[in-house]
């Protein structure tokens, strides 16, 4: 045990981490990150998907075990085992999906496990009234013999977090509590938020609004890849550095980009037009361009529409305005499937939800998408599944003993590379790639990179979302700025540097 | 004022129980008489029994396939040590109980520890029980003891021609004392709590493998009561008694009221679903020209209206989380 590190901490400190790690197999989720919470002050943790931000707090939560490092709360190490150890220790946390029961009375969900007795059985009377109390403190005044579930999800999390205050918690972290509020009911988190940071609590404030981070917060804790970027006092961090930390691994232009000419790739021109593509407070309309041999880069923070634009072209989301136009002729985009049938493919951001099927083998998911296009009632022969795989695995170098091997057990870059399989067996038009290289060692990453540039020669139109810009500059031929769920910028050729795109995205 | 919407459902099991006995009324007048409520207490006292279990178990989440076995399995078990061993009735259902308690738990542990669907193990526990059964006894076997006849001699006059049987007597107590856990006792919310929504109660610090090992030993607790009240009600142990009964237990829990996917829902709407089938079945009695299986095709209807119903109550509330700003 290094003591230099467990002394570290001042009076003013409650919770701190020191070091901390988790390890999961084939990916380190947190590496040697300190961490800092003073009393009576509201600190924002901040950094893009993967960036270690959950796993930080369910590694100080319980909810993981850590693999290295220590977590104090005022001074004294603490080893909670699951997040009511936490909770007892006075460390709460409230979710963005409230972690409460909807079933359940608002006055039964906050004075759970914590009812007042008589003669052994519950006094409603009594466990009513101190419920009452409790929202009280937060100004709250609404029936709490309802159910918890028939109220707004501000109204929910106002719960929970009265919930956490009444349980004496030293500690409260937020975790994107704003996300699913509107702009009162912001106003009313964020002076509950003040009001119990004068009380001297220490609040953990997760979020992906950056308007809100320099609305409330005093300090700011920045983590990219599962390390720590930096600490700083909000007040004296420029926005465009703090995007800068966020998404910029150095500083240090690299100009290492395709500047592909348009001569690479001389097949047919297919082109994509999306034309003011929008859904009601999911993305406002959009229009891009997508040509075949052609790489447009989408850039953009965390909840900037990336993934939005990908699922509405891809027809997992519905669009409620604007078309798609292939080769000039509108496709009906009602459902994946039709976007498949029109020659599309996304390969998603969650691997494990949206992609694989991790129980079928390497062979069934390749020719997944194939099947889906060609319809169910028209089987590809097994020697021709046998094939493809085959192919596949040669040529995209997956690593799998054969080609039976559930998907499941293989590692992420290889997953990865089986979802790109599939798509190319099904020969698509478009292909639209959500975060492609997440989650993956560095080795597969250059590989997959490798991959994207070499189905772009081969005549497919290539959408990539991405948030590690140094990715979208090495490969992208354009790139779509988006920010608050709407597209703000193009950049094209030379334009496109790691700079220029920060400051379309701080602007 | 604005009715709370955890009444819903309990409050359409009255309407439907009210409408079914108002019916009974209008076409038999012999219907309105206490000998018909008497009689409907009695002979549902052993299902709303294993209902009362049944009901903490689906509010949990979770469904017990074992409790109808469990009620053939302790009948031949109490012939077995009454009538065999000569053990007093009263000594035999003591050991009966703290064996089908026992059963329950074990099923819990193996439920909450392994965390399998309760389905698979309790559809084990059915099979199991109901085998365990013919190696003790293959055939039926009558229960004489000086008890089990005052037992089911044991009467409570009623106003009018009904009374009240010592069987009822005890299915009334046991729903008292659901209520009690249900809605008085930390295990009793925090089997709403787990039902309602397990990854949070969980993250709220409630014990969920304990409650849930708790909830199957209560519901083997019920159900063994129910086996005792059976044998003493028939005086008489059958391998084959009760099949299906675990069926009837959840249709009874589910027309109370109870939402299948837990969490909501009241004893006394339990209590309140056994006494519709048993009114269902009552009138097709009086009726006298309708098959029996019209009982099921009722009860049948009634689960399908109520299940509709739950869906429309539960889809309120995710729609409003789902749906707020």
């Amino acid at each position: 045990m290094s003591n230099s590190a467990l002394s570290a901490n001042d009076a003013d400190t409650v919770l701190s981490v020191r070091g901390a790690g988790k390890f999961f197999p084939g990916v380190k989720a947190l590496q040697d990150v300190d961490f800092d919470l003073k009393r009576g002050e509201i600190h924002a943790l901040l950094g893009e998907n993967g960036a270690g931000k959950s796993t930080l707090i369910k590694v100080i939560t319980g909810v993981h075990p850590r693999d290295a490092g220590a977590v104090l709360l005022d001074g004294a190490e603490i080893h909670p085992q699951h997040p009511g150890d936490a909770q007892g220790l006075g460390i709460s946390t409230v979710y963005q999906e409230v972690n409460l029961v909807p079933t359940l009375s608002v006055a039964e969900n906050l004075m759970l496990e914590r009812q007042t007795r008589k003669f052994g059985l519950i006094s409603w009377k009594k466990t009513e009234a101190d419920a009452k109390a409790a929202l009280d403190t937060l100004g709250l005044d609404i029936d709490v013999n309802r159910p918890l579930g028939s109220y707004s999800v501000a109204i929910q999390q106002l719960v929970a977090i009265a919930r956490a205050v009444a349980l004496d918690a030293r500690v409260l972290i937020l975790d994107e509590p704003t996300a699913s509020l509107d702009g009162e009911e912001i106003q009313t988190l964020f002076r509950i938020m003040r009001e119990l940071r004068g009380k001297g609590l220490g609040i953990v404030f997760v979020t992906h609004f950056l308007d809100q981070v320099y609305a409330v917060t005093d300090r700011i804790t920045v983590l990219r890849n599962g390390r720590l970027v930096g600490t700083f006092v909000t007040k004296d961090l420029l926005q465009i550095d703090l995007i800068n930390h966020m998404l910029g691994r150095e500083l240090a232009e690299v100009s290492a980009h395709r500047h592909q000419d348009e001569g690479s790739y001389s097949g047919p021109k297919r082109s994509i037009q999306v034309k003011n593509l929008g859904k009601k407070r999911v993305l406002e309309p959009v229009s891009l361009d997508l040509n075949a041999g052609e790489i447009v880069g989408l850039a953009g923070l965390l909840g900037s529409g990336r993934t939005e634009l990908s699922e509405l072209i891809f027809g997992t989301q519905k669009a409620d305005s604007g078309l798609v136009f292939l080769d000039g002729e509108p496709v009906m985009l009602r459902s994946p499937r039709h976007a498949i049938r029109a020659g599309f493919g996304l390969c998603p951001e969650d691997r494990k939800q949206d992609g694989i099927v991790a129980e079928l083998s390497v062979r069934e998911n390749i020719v997944l998408a194939l099947q889906g296009r060609r319809g169910w009632l028209r089987p590809i022969p097994r020697a021709e599944q046998q094939q493809f795989a085959d192919d596949m695995i040669r040529a995209l170098g997956i690593a799998t003993p054969d080609s039976e091997k559930p998907v499941g057990q293989l590692s992420g870059g290889n997953q990865q590379k089986v979802i790109l399989a599939r798509w190319l067996v099904s020969k698509p038009i478009l292909l639209i790639l959500d975060e492609p290289t997440r989650g993956i060692d560095v080795g597969a990453h250059a590989d997959i990179i490798k991959l994207i540039k070499e189905l772009c020669d081969e005549g497919l139109a290539l959408l990539v979302a991405s948030s590690e810009l140094e990715e979208i500059v090495a490969f992208a031929d354009r790139v779509a700025v988006m920010r608050d769920r709407e597209k703000v910028s193009e950049l094209v050729g030379a334009e496109i540097t790691q700079t220029r795109i920060i400051e379309a995205i701080a602007r | 004022m604005k009715i709370n919407e955890r009444f819903y459902p309990i409050l359409a099991t009255l309407a439907v129980l009210a409408l079914l006995y108002g019916y009974g009324i209008f076409e038999h007048r012999a219907f309105s008489d206490t000998y018909v409520l008497g009689a409907l207490l009695t002979d549902n006292a052993f299902l709303i029994i294993t209902a009362v279990g049944m009901t903490f178990v689906i509010l949990s989440g979770g469904i017990d396939l074992s409790v109808g076995s469990m009620i053939a399995f302790i009948g031949v078990l109490m012939a077995e040590l009454v009538t065999g061993f000569g053990m007093h009735p009263l000594m035999a259902a003591l050991i009966s109980l703290i064996v089908g308690a026992a059963f329950g738990a074990f099923m819990g542990v193996i439920i909450a520890k392994f965390d399998i669907q309760p389905f698979i193990i309790t559809l084990a526990g059915m099979f199991f029980l109901r085998g365990v059964c013919f190696l003790i006894n293959l055939d039926s076997v009558p229960i004489d003891h000086p008890f089990v006849a005052a037992f089911s001699g044991f009467k409570v006059q009623l106003p009018g021609r009904g009374w009240l049987t010592a069987s009822a007597l005890l299915m009334l107590a046991t729903v008292i004392g659901g209520v009690v856990i249900a809605h008085y006792t930390r295990f009793g919310r925090n089997v709403y709590a787990i039902g309602g929504d397990r990854h949070s109660a969980e993250l709220l610090g409630i014990p969920v493998h304990s409650t849930i090992i708790r909830v199957y030993t209560l519901s083997g607790f019920f159900s063994a009561l129910s086996g005792v009240v059976f044998a003493f009600y028939t005086a008489s142990a059958y391998p084959l008694a009760a099949v299906g009964v675990e069926l009837d237990a959840i249709a009874a829990v589910v027309i109370g009221g109870t939402l299948l996917t837990g969490g909501m829902g009241f004893v006394m709407g339990t209590f309140f679903g056994g006494i519709i089938m048993g009114v269902i079945q009552t009138l097709i009695a009086f009726d006298g020209s309708l098959n029996s299986w019209w009982t099921k095709i009722m009860i049948g209807a009634l689960l399908f209206g109520f299940i509709v119903l739950q869906r429309l109550i539960t889809r309120s509330f995710s729609g409003m989380r789902a749906g707020a700003t």
